[in-house]
């Protein structure tokens, strides 16, 4: 049915090395025209790294990219653009102190003769792909009052905006309601219908399914299968992607949870443009525990772990540790009692990145090590020895630099700065966002481990199928509101989907939480 | 152009980590360098009263750089700390010559032990001011510290009605002599500056080393975000930073006066100059995060030999200005370009290991 007219993109051998990683090994890749090429790995398989590629942000280390057949190279992703090609990035890419007009025009302003930006052309014309999206999203708005699932429809019609040849999706879903979803679908049937090669990647299967014609899996940087995806079902794309071997979530071990060692009672954050972005949660945890907070992107969880760690003074509510009220409003003392945060951004908020392996792991401990002002060092290489020991951190000497180290390894360090401090409460804020798939097995059993000692967890996702394995009882969150609490014997994908969902819609609700 | 090098590295790995090392020593092979060639170049440049005196001159810039180090380090600035100098001499003036008129028939004359403490006092009050403005109002440390170096320098010519106070001697019956031991004092044959200089930095260098304060100021300058979310007090870090900068500036405020047996307002202008430029060459990263204080003294001895090589070699002082920039940027250059090299020789031992 397609021949090799219709490749319009063709990656050879293309492998990009980043200061520690692989993140891309000999990748030969294929995009055709009017049709929807699927691309699917796990977290940290290197799918984004081939796109940002594609699209000129990064640069190949090796191998060849051609374009129609002729060979390019892109410096930049103006380069891209020039040539038909654009992205939607997982990362969303706007200016939140610019209008949704002016973002959509970022770089193309629309200008007159005097090279004046022409500000009434650039808001209709936005507002002409606003309206293919359905989103009720004003194009003199600004983009920082948006909700991250209208943020996202943004980008799209950014994205949509630059009548590109090729248009690369890179999670487009990740924070969408599933009535926006099939709005992005009629978008995308239309644009492949005029010709348009589109490069999807997602993590939801059944979205795949229903739109791609072609697909191809990433894993660990390399590509292990490419198929029509007529001829392909679930179980192949799974076994593709993770492997022989079925996905290692370390079973649970059947202990039984002890006492009540956390809750949270009735936490609100205010957000800056108004509304709740934490809407009066309340929750508990026992000793033993693994509490998963299933939610897309913007529902409120890494809002309320900030809350509880204390990261925001404006917050309400109170926290009780192993049933004594915690009256510290401060990230230091909350430590102290006994409450650690792996936080979701390691590079940002996990890792000084220019300290070493082994001052980043004390870093939040280090006054377990001190006599009167003075670090003893042998405690604390002692401490860093087994800490990398225990976590099996890949490292030779513990005084490198942490950014020389994989993602999983870094990973294991700020999870090892976390546990010296000692606490009873431990929140991770998507534990295995970005990291290869040893490594999550790693973090997945030590996360069972410190469940069986005792340590009650706090776990933020928007996998299903880890939230779904880990978890011995699943909270969702949507709109910064708890929508359900399920026990993991009753909690079903479906359900735990819907609760997701609850307060999305097509188009904007109101300002209920004002 | 780029490529050469690379390739060059991928030759031959050990050269590139003799080029490293070279690179990581460039502090000290400039300060060797400066005093070879000033010492063949300058007659007289290797007696001892000319290292003496030029240890002194290096000592004053050096109190400041180590401040400007650690503020540096927390990724702030602080411009004040020449107008610090300034101010502070003022104090220690003034308390000399006139003690503290409590209004009331009497005036309170001090020791000078007790000026010094409370000269000490007021120039970390001052750097409390920077650390307040930027801890609590949010204030940029360029601004903050830019403002208060305004208003510390009015207050200096205000003190004064922007005169000197002059001789400062003190009179026996007050108690109020031998303020000039400061400057002029001579501990085991050298200058009191220097053993207070010696004491100042081994103390700094062990603070960077081995506290958790130490520890502190580098993790909220490499990322302050991290640093907060792991228990660090980051507020109280950088209201230290700021204190030990404006307690550097106040030594040398009471240095300077005590040598001159005067106070005089414009004291220190321009000061704050030097003393970034000391810590840069020292290897200090101006985004935060890298510094060491021995490298920053280093970088003192390298400009002040520089400048006061160059005097006695009868360059025109216009002439040292330009040469004193060209250094400081080919320092910077030097050390971009070290870190470059450094994480491709870190690539490569990753790729060999596999």
């Amino acid at each position: 049915m397609s021949g090799d007219q219709d490749v319009i993109l063709k990656l050879e051998d293309v492998s990009k090395v980043y200061s520690g990683t692989v993140a891309v090994k000999r990748a030969n890749f294929e995009v055709r025209k009017g049709a929807v090429n699927v691309l699917v790995g796990e977290n940290g398989a290197g799918k984004s790294t081939l796109m940002k590629i594609i699209a000129g942000v990064e640069q190949p280390t090796l191998g060849r990219i051609l374009l129609d057949g002729e060979e390019v190279s892109f410096s930049s992703s103006g380069d891209a653009v020039n040539r038909g090609i654009g992205m939607v990035f997982q990362e969303l890419n706007l200016f939140g102190n610019l209008t949704v007009a002016e973002n959509i025009f970022a770089t193309r302003e629309i200008t007159n003769r005097f090279r004046k930006i022409d500000r009434k052309e650039q808001e209709r014309r936005a507002a002409e792909f606003l309206e293919r999206l359905e989103a009720g999203i004003r194009p003199d708005m600004l983009v920082e009052d948006l909700r991250i699932g209208q943020q996202q429809l943004v980008e799209i019609a950014k994205a949509v905006s630059l009548d590109a040849r090729i248009l690369i999706m890179d999670e487009p879903t990740s924070a969408l309601s599933a009535a926006e979803v099939e709005i992005l679908f009629k978008v995308i049937a239309d644009l492949k219908a005029r010709g348009v090669a589109i490069v999807y990647i997602s993590h939801r299967l059944e979205e795949l399914i229903r739109i791609g014609d072609t697909i191809t899996v990433l894993r660990d940087g390399r590509i292990t299968g490419q198929a029509e995806m007529k001829d392909v079902d679930t179980q192949w794309i799974v076994r593709q992607m993770i492997g022989s071997d079925a996905k290692d979530f370390a079973k649970a071990d059947g202990h039984v949870p002890g006492e009540e060692i956390f809750r949270a009672e009735d936490i609100c954050l205010p957000r800056v443009t108004g509304g709740l972005a934490v809407d009066h949660v309340s929750l508990s945890l026992r000793a033993g525990e693994i509490l998963g907070i299933y939610g897309l992107m913007g529902a409120g969880r890494s809002e309320l772990f900030d809350c509880i760690m204390g990261r925001h003074g404006h917050s309400t509510g109170t926290i009780f540790i192993a049933g004594k009220k915690v009256h510290e409003r401060d990230t230091t003392r909350r430590i102290r009692r006994g409450l650690a945060l792996i936080p979701e951004d390691r590079q940002r908020e996990g890792l000084v990145s220019i300290l070493s392996v082994a001052s980043n792991l004390t870093l939040a401990s280090l006054s377990r090590f001190v006599r009167l002002f003075h670090i003893r060092g042998a405690a604390e290489r002692q401490a860093v020895t087994q800490t990398v020991r225990e976590l099996a951190i890949k490292v030779a000497d513990p005084a490198q630099e942490v950014s020389s180290l994989s993602g999983g390894n870094q990973q294991k360090v700020v999870i090892g700065k976390a546990l010296l401090t000692g606490p009873k409460v431990l929140l991770m804020d998507e534990p295995s966002r970005g990291i290869d798939v040893g490594a999550k097995a790693d973090v997945f059993r030590t996360m069972r481990k410190l469940s069986r000692d005792g340590l009650g967890i706090l776990f933020a996702t928007s996998d299903l199928d880890e939230v779904m394995a880990l978890s011995d009882r699943i909270a969702v969150m949507s709109n910064g509101k708890l929508t359900g609490m399920f026990d993991r014997a009753e909690a079903t994908e479906a359900a735990l989907v819907a609760a997701s969902a609850f307060g999305h819609g097509p188009v904007p609700h109101g300002e209920q939480g004002a | 152009m780029t490529d050469i090098p690379a390739k060059a590295a991928v030759n031959s790995m050990s050269s590139g980590s003799v080029l490293l090392t070279l690179m990581k020593a460039r502090t000290f092979i400039a300060l060797i360098a400066v005093l070879l060639f000033f010492s063949i170049a300058a007659p007289n440049f290797l007696s001892a009263a000319n290292l003496i005196l030029m240890s002194k001159h290096v000592a004053l810039n050096a109190f400041l750089a180590m401040g400007m180090t650690f503020v540096i380090i927390t990724g702030g600035i602080d411009l004040s700390v020449g107008s610090i100098v300034g101010l502070c001499g003022m104090v220690a003036g003034y308390l000399v010559l006139n003690g503290i008129d409590l209004q009331v028939g009497y005036t309170i004359y001090f020791n000078v032990f007790e000026i010094a403490l409370i000269t000490l006092a007021v120039g970390i009050l001052i750097g409390a001011v920077n650390g307040l403005l930027i801890t609590r109002l949010n204030v940029a440390p360029f601004i903050a510290t830019l403002g208060v170096l305004y208003v510390a320098r009015g207050l200096a010519l205000l003190s004064s009605d922007g005169r000197t106070f002059p001789n400062l001697v003190g009179k026996p019956e007050l108690g109020t002599t031998g303020f000039g031991f400061l400057g002029a004092g001579r501990l085991l044959g050298l200058p009191v500056a220097l053993w207070i200089l010696l004491v100042v930095a081994l103390g700094a260098a062990y603070l960077a080393k081995y506290t958790p304060l130490g520890r502190h100021i580098f993790a909220v300058g490499g990322n302050e975000r991290a640093a907060r979310i792991s228990g660090v007090r980051v507020n109280m870090v950088k209201m230290f930073v700021y204190m030990f900068s404006g307690f550097c500036a106040a030594i040398v405020g009471l240095i300077i006066s005590s040598e001159l047996m005067a106070s005089h307002p414009a004291t220190g202008e321009s000061f704050e100059l030097n003393a970034i430029a000391a810590a840069v060459l020292g290897g200090t990263s101006m985004s935060g995060g890298r510094g060491t204080i021995g490298g920053t003294i280093v970088g003192a001895f390298v400009i002040g030999i520089l400048s006061d090589g160059l005097v006695m070699m009868g360059v025109s002082s216009f002439w040292q200005m330009v040469i004193k920039g060209l250094v400081i940027i080919v320092a910077v250059v030097v050390d971009q370009a070290q870190r470059r090299l450094q994480s491709r020789v870190t690539l490569m031992q990753m790729a060999k290991a596999g």
